[in-house]
């Protein structure tokens, strides 16, 4: 099978986040790591693509997100597509643009992303692939299973799940619970190193600017104010359970 | 000429979901603000008996789309409908709650109309007499404040149990819609429900979670108990889950669920920056932890040190007499 995997590079989830004095969010001196759900997107694609199979995996951003892709190149994809947006007003529908266009060249039976990223955490853009593509999407799936040209899986949804069908070729994207990524090997990792990696930008894939151009503008960016200190109930445990449960109820009224 | 500002009201097996009135209520605020009506958008199979009652929560008018094919939510099939109606229409904004079928078939149909979508938001105002919405990214580090300027419809995806419901005696006029589901590829070939008399992590108003300091799968009933008292959901940390003590579905934080209950009780956890992403805009947090170091306390509006396998069964003691 042919799988393609958008993945997208994040900051680390330890990050600290700073806004710089042009009141946007601080990128420098931040690590970046895979978005975790794109680690389980990869494994999904390896563990699928079979013998004869080939996984490519695919980032629309700037030249930094190269970590990423070789991350996944280690874990053992075949091959890397980076392009570089241009512009850095982008949000997800230039994004989902750039990156159905990427795909639209390639040949795919399967393509597989995370369900969010945790950065912007939109849940989006996977599934905007998939409509400009005129694919089925099954999303925030658990469980995939791939025979006979349908795919088979398993959807998370509030106090359960559900089981879809749906035809190949498809847009699946991963949850935790799908498969435990693979560290990449050493071996993986030497091999990364001569495995192709294409880079090129969304102007050379015969995108304009009108084409690219983001719908929705970022007005303001804030830090969320701290939480004020709360404070320890004292007491041995008898006490102090019952002196919580008098607070809950007359000083948070709310229970 | 106004277009009207619409909630595509979330229903399962044909009750409506509470973020339906939310959206509702805060819809009517802005609506009134702007001087847009407010419609509530329902699809479904055998629904139509409901659409009235929509009213009672600030929608004047309600679009339904009563058809088999709509039994189940399926992605194609309600994209197809949605979309076709939005472009009958042409509303200036769409709202969903952000569910797994809200944030499913919102990305659907922004893309087939090509606009954008905010997802997740949890604050919602007029800026320059435009809807602009407040959102947290970075897991909850920071919060962007956006808005969609030119293309229409607005549409955003809105975080449940962030708005307060509130009555709003309007009748509302029930307008029914005969848009085509169209061919759909998503075959539902089986819904599994969790066997669970509590709420739903997400819906839930009081969680009781655990994490390592739980030390083994069985001790979960503790937390169940407490639970039950308070009729919460039961939540975890990732250590818990990892340990195998309980389904990944219950996972709180940067990698599960965002929560935002009422009352956030947790057990045994040590307050980890990813955990506290899922769970730091609970309105009360509770802490039970026997190290007073311990980062949880850093957040929590009320914290007891002390052992948790203790604390925990005497303050269900506490609250059921408080409660009875
Ligand atoms: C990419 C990434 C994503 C992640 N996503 C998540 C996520 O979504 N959610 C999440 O939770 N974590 C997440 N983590 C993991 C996170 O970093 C922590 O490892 C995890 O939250 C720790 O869980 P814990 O607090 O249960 O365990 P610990 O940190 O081990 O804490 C256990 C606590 O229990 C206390 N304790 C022990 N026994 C008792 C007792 N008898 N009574 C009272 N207290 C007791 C201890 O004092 C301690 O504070 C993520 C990590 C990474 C790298
Ligand atoms: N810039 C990007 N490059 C490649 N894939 C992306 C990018 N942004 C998002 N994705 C994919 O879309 C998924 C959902 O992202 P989002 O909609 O941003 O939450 C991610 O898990 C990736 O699989």
């Amino acid at each position: 099978m042919k799988i393609v995997v958008c993945l997208k590079q994040t900051f680390d989830t330890e990050a600290k986040i700073v806004i710089n004095a042009d009141g946007q969010i601080e990128r420098k001196g931040v690590s970046l790591i895979m978005n975790p759900y794109d680690e389980f997107a990869v494994e999904e694609g390896l563990k699928l693509k079979g013998k004869d199979g080939e996984v490519t995996v695919v980032t629309a951003t700037g030249p930094e997100g190269q970590d990423a892709l070789r991350q996944a190149l280690a874990m053992g994809a075949d091959k890397a597509i980076l392009v570089d947006p241009g512009r850095a007003d982008i949000d997800e529908f230039t994004t989902a643009t750039i990156l159905a266009k990427a795909i639209a060249g390639l040949e795919y039976d399967l393509i597989i992303g995370g369900f969010r990223a945790i950065d912007d955490g939109s849940a989006q853009v996977a599934g905007r692939v998939a409509e400009i593509l005129g694919l089925p999407v099954v999303n925030v799936v658990t469980k995939l299973e791939v025979a006979d040209g349908k795919a088979v899986a398993t959807r998370e949804i509030e106090g359960g799940s559900e089981v879809i069908e749906v035809p190949l070729p498809a847009v699946i994207t991963a949850q935790k619970g799908l498969n435990e990524p693979r560290y990449p090997s050493m071996k993986g990792i030497m091999q990364a190193k001569k495995k192709p990696m294409q880079k090129t930008t969304a102007a050379e894939l015969g995108l304009d600017e009108a084409a690219l151009a983001p719908k929705v503008k970022a007005l303001s960016f804030t830090l969320p104010s701290a939480r004020a200190a709360g404070r320890l109930v004292p007491g041995e445990a008898p006490e102090a359970a019952r002196e919580l449960a008098r607070l809950l109820r007359e000083e948070a009224k709310i229970i | 000429m106004t277009k009207g500002i619409w909630v595509v009201v979330e229903q399962r097996d044909g009750e409506i979901k509470k973020v339906t009135y939310e959206l509702l209520s805060e819809g009517r605020k802005v609506a009134d603000q702007l001087g847009e009506e407010l419609a509530a958008v329902l699809l479904g199979s055998g629904v139509s008996d409901k659409a009235a009652s929509l009213g009672e929560y600030g929608a004047d008018k309600v679009y339904v789309a009563d058809n088999a094919a709509l039994a189940n939510y399926t992605t194609d099939g309600y994209t197809n409908v949605l979309a076709a109606l939005a472009q009958k229409y042409e509303p200036y904004a769409i709202l969903l709650g952000c569910t797994s079928n809200g944030r499913d078939l919102a990305a659907q149909v922004a893309q087939r109309l090509s606009t954008g979508l905010m997802s997740d938001c949890i604050g919602m105002e007029l800026a320059d007499g435009q809807l602009a919405f407040t959102r947290p990214i970075y897991a909850g580090k920071a919060l962007v404040k956006a808005c969609c300027p030119d293309a229409r419809p607005v549409m955003a995806t809105i975080r449940p149990n962030i708005f307060a419901v509130e009555s709003a005696a309007k009748t509302a006029g029930v307008i029914a819609e005969d848009a085509d589901p169209g061919a759909i590829r998503q075959v539902v070939k089986e819904v599994i429900k969790q066997e669970s008399t509590r709420p739903e992590l997400t819906e839930a108003n009081v969680i009781v979670s655990g994490g390592r300091g739980m030390k083994a799968p069985e001790n979960f009933s503790v937390l169940e108990e407490l639970a039950d008292v308070l009729g919460a959901a039961v939540g975890a940390s990732r250590a818990a889950v990892d340990a195998g003590w309980i389904s990944h579905s219950f996972q709180v934080g940067q990698t599960g669920k965002t929560v935002t209950p009422t009352l956030y009780i947790a057990c045994g956890i040590s307050g980890a920056i990813q955990h506290l992403a899922g769970m730091s805009s609970s309105k009360c947090i509770v802490a039970v932890n026997k190290d007073p170091e311990a980062n949880i306390f850093k957040v929590a509006d009320y914290g007891i040190v002390g052992d948790l396998f203790e604390v925990v069964p005497l303050l269900k003691e506490e609250l059921k007499k408080i409660m009875a």
